[in-house]
């Protein structure tokens, strides 16, 4: 679905914020970018909707060149979700930030009501539909860009840093999307630094460091290798961190379930105090 | 501190049980004992309404933090938190317009009455949006700036923008532009240029929400050697509660702009569900209470919040 080759993206100012990255990512993939502040998760992801075009290589959504596309034609394909979310508003009503891309793409007004109407109530941001969405508190306003791109639903998803300001209530309702629209073969490409989220979400994962990518695994092959996460500025997740310390009891490092844990180590105790 | 005729005031409006307290207060501070701090914040029956809104965004709110506390805030994304920070360094309601109603007192002085400019130099807020805090050329005299304005002499300027960017680990963004830094970098370049102020109160409004972990955990590492060193006061909303609780005094919740939980984490880890308002207590305190739940050969009486101390107490256990 997505192909970067020997990308490298230098800005104005002469920071190179890509060095040679290739990359592939398949159809119905969830893929988060980790690693650590600068290190060229953003300008990846600002490359999918051709907001960015690589300086050397090329990169392909869906087979199109984004340097020769149009950016009408990419915006249909690939929704980006900013990291700074308030920068994509420009509405005075909570309602038609999210129904103004609809009514671009060319919905019946019947459709884009529907579709704003579930987007709004799924990010619990009905109430403040008629609000300015420059007014919303810093979670409501990550909430609002989520909910502009899941309207209309784009086959590749981008998601800069989307549990910022988002309570656990939030961020498991946000994982059950992700799945969901997995479901529906859509791409899903994260850029994240919230350990506890992507372990438990579990996707393909691909370390960044100065502009390259370092490592390309899944969750246990980097989260529970001792010393990639720490080289990128990543601490591991408290799981796989308490697991590793409990090994003498002859527990497996693991990114299970905290229920889980306590059972294995529940069971683990008891024979070593029945023996004695 | 406050005068004689203030916490006269204040016997009359607070409740009786603030009374008490009050009262405790002002003797100790009256005789000169050390041992208690004295109340930096005090909040009375606050609340507080965003002109245009119908909700209100903060609900009767009572609060008292004494110099050198460091107090974490959490609770579901709009409960009130980033208005009730406002509220501490007079934003609200000097800034922002809306009904309010009680009063808070930061250092002996009243939000309503003091200029901003005067409160936030004792009490520094680091905001959500780093956006809303950057203006200048460079990181480097985005830093000086504010300094510049309190007219300090240039050596001190110097040397204390020298160390915010150390402290943050910037160094190398120093003669960059901010508005050309990734999100995290933003947000360092915020707090390096608050931390510069020296102010009595630091406020940090989820300040590691776009950090790497590393990062975050050097941050607040900086921010809990500041409040061991300097005693200075801390007050940090957060989402990510981990890196933050094995250093907190004290834990507030927040739901629909109320406080509903105040007291040391460990307790209120202990004694209840945080789920329902979003809040979500470390992993190992999660196996914790279901260790805690099988009622089997383990126990904890106090729930762990670090991998170190979970692991030690089942050292102990089997010796
Ligand atoms: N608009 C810009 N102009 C110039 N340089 C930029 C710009 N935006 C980012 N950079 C630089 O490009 C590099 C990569 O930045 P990017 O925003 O992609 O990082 P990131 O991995 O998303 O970081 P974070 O985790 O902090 O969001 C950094 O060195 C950054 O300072
Ligand atoms: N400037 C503002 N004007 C109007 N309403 C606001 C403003 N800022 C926040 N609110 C509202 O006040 C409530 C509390 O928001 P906030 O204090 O930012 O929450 P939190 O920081 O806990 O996420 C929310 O309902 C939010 O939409
Ligand atoms: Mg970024
Ligand atoms: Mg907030």
């Amino acid at each position: 679905m997505i192909s970067f080759e020997e990308v490298e993206y230098v800005y104005p100012n002469g920071v190179k914020a890509l060095d040679n990255i290739s990359l592939r990512i398949g159809r119905g993939e969830i893929v988060a970018l980790m690693g650590e502040n600068g290190s060229g998760k953003t300008t990846l992801l600002k490359h999918l909707n051709g907001l960015l075009k690589p300086t050397r290589g090329r990169v392909l959504v869906d087979g199109v060149d984004t340097r020769s596309a149009t950016v009408a034609e990419l915006a249909r394909k690939v929704g980006l979700v900013f990291q700074n979310a308030e920068s994509m508003f420009f509405s005075s009503t909570v309602w038609e930030e999210v129904a103004f891309a609809l009514r671009n793409f060319g919905y019946e007004e019947s459709v884009v009501r529907r579709r704003v109407e579930w987007a709004l109530n799924f990010m619990e941001l009905m109430d403040y539909a008629e609000s300015s969405p420059f007014l919303l508190s810093g979670g409501e306003k990550k909430r609002l860009a989520l909910a502009i791109v899941l309207a209309w639903s784009p086959e590749v998803i981008a998601l800069d840093e989307p549990t910022t300001g988002q309570d656990q209530l939030q961020k498991e309702k946000l994982m059950q999307m992700i799945k969901l629209l997995r479901e529906q073969d859509r791409t899903i490409i994260i850029s994240s630094h919230d350990v506890e989220f992507i372990a438990q979400l579990k996707p393909r994962i691909i370390l960044m460091k100065r502009g390259r990518i370092v490592a390309d695994g899944s969750a246990d092959e980097i989260f529970l290798n001792e010393d990639l996460p720490l080289s990128c500025n990543l601490l591991p997740p408290q799981i796989a961190s308490l697991t590793r310390e409990l090994s003498f009891l002859g527990l497996k490092p693991s990114l299970k379930h905290p229920q889980e844990v306590a059972e294995e180590l529940l069971d683990a105790l008891s024979k070593i105090l029945h023996k004695s | 501190m406050y005068t004689a005729s203030t916490s006269k005031t204040f016997f009359l409006e607070s409740s009786k049980g603030d009374l008490r307290e009050m009262l405790g207060t002002d003797r100790r501070e009256t005789e000169g004992e050390a041992e208690e701090a004295p109340v930096i914040i005090q909040v009375e029956n606050l609340s507080f309404r965003y002109y245009g809104s119908e909700q209100y965004a903060l609900r009767n709110v009572n609060l008292m933090v004494k110099k050198g506390e460091f107090v974490a805030l959490a609770g579901r994304s709009g409960c009130g938190k980033t208005t009730l920070l406002r509220c501490l360094n007079g934003l609200v309601p000097n800034f922002y317009e809306g009904e309010m109603s009680g009063r808070v007192l930061v250092d002996g002085k009243d939000t309503r009455y003091t200029p901003t400019h005067i409160i936030s130099q004792v009490a520094g807020m680091v905001f959500q949006n780093p956006d809303n805090q950057l203006f200048a050329l460079s990181v480097e005299a985005d830093i000086a700036f504010p300094l510049e304005n309190l007219g300090l002499p240039r050596e001190v300027i110097l040397e204390r923008v020298e160390w915010a960017l150390n402290a943050l680990g910037i160094e190398d963004l120093r003669y960059r532009s901010p508005f050309e830094l990734s999100g995290g970098q933003k947000q360092k370049v915020a707090i390096a240029s608050v931390l510069a102020m020296r102010p009595k109160i630091l406020i940090l409004d989820e300040p590691t929400s776009s950090l790497d972990p590393a990062s975050a955990k050097n941050l607040i590492d900086s921010i809990v050697e500041l409040n061991k060193r300097e005693g200075l006061t801390i007050i940090i909303s957060e989402h990510r509660l981990e890196l933050l609780l094995p250093h907190a005094d004290r834990l507030i919740v927040m739901d629909q702009g109320a406080i509903v939980r105040d007291g040391d984490p460990k307790l209120i880890l202990r004694d209840g569900n945080l789920l329902v308002y979003g809040v979500a207590p470390p992993k190992v305190s999660e196996v914790a209470r279901y260790v805690n739940a099988h009622q089997g050969c383990l126990r904890f009486d106090e729930i762990p919040l670090t991998v170190r101390e979970f692991v030690e107490k089942v050292r102990r256990l089997i010796g």
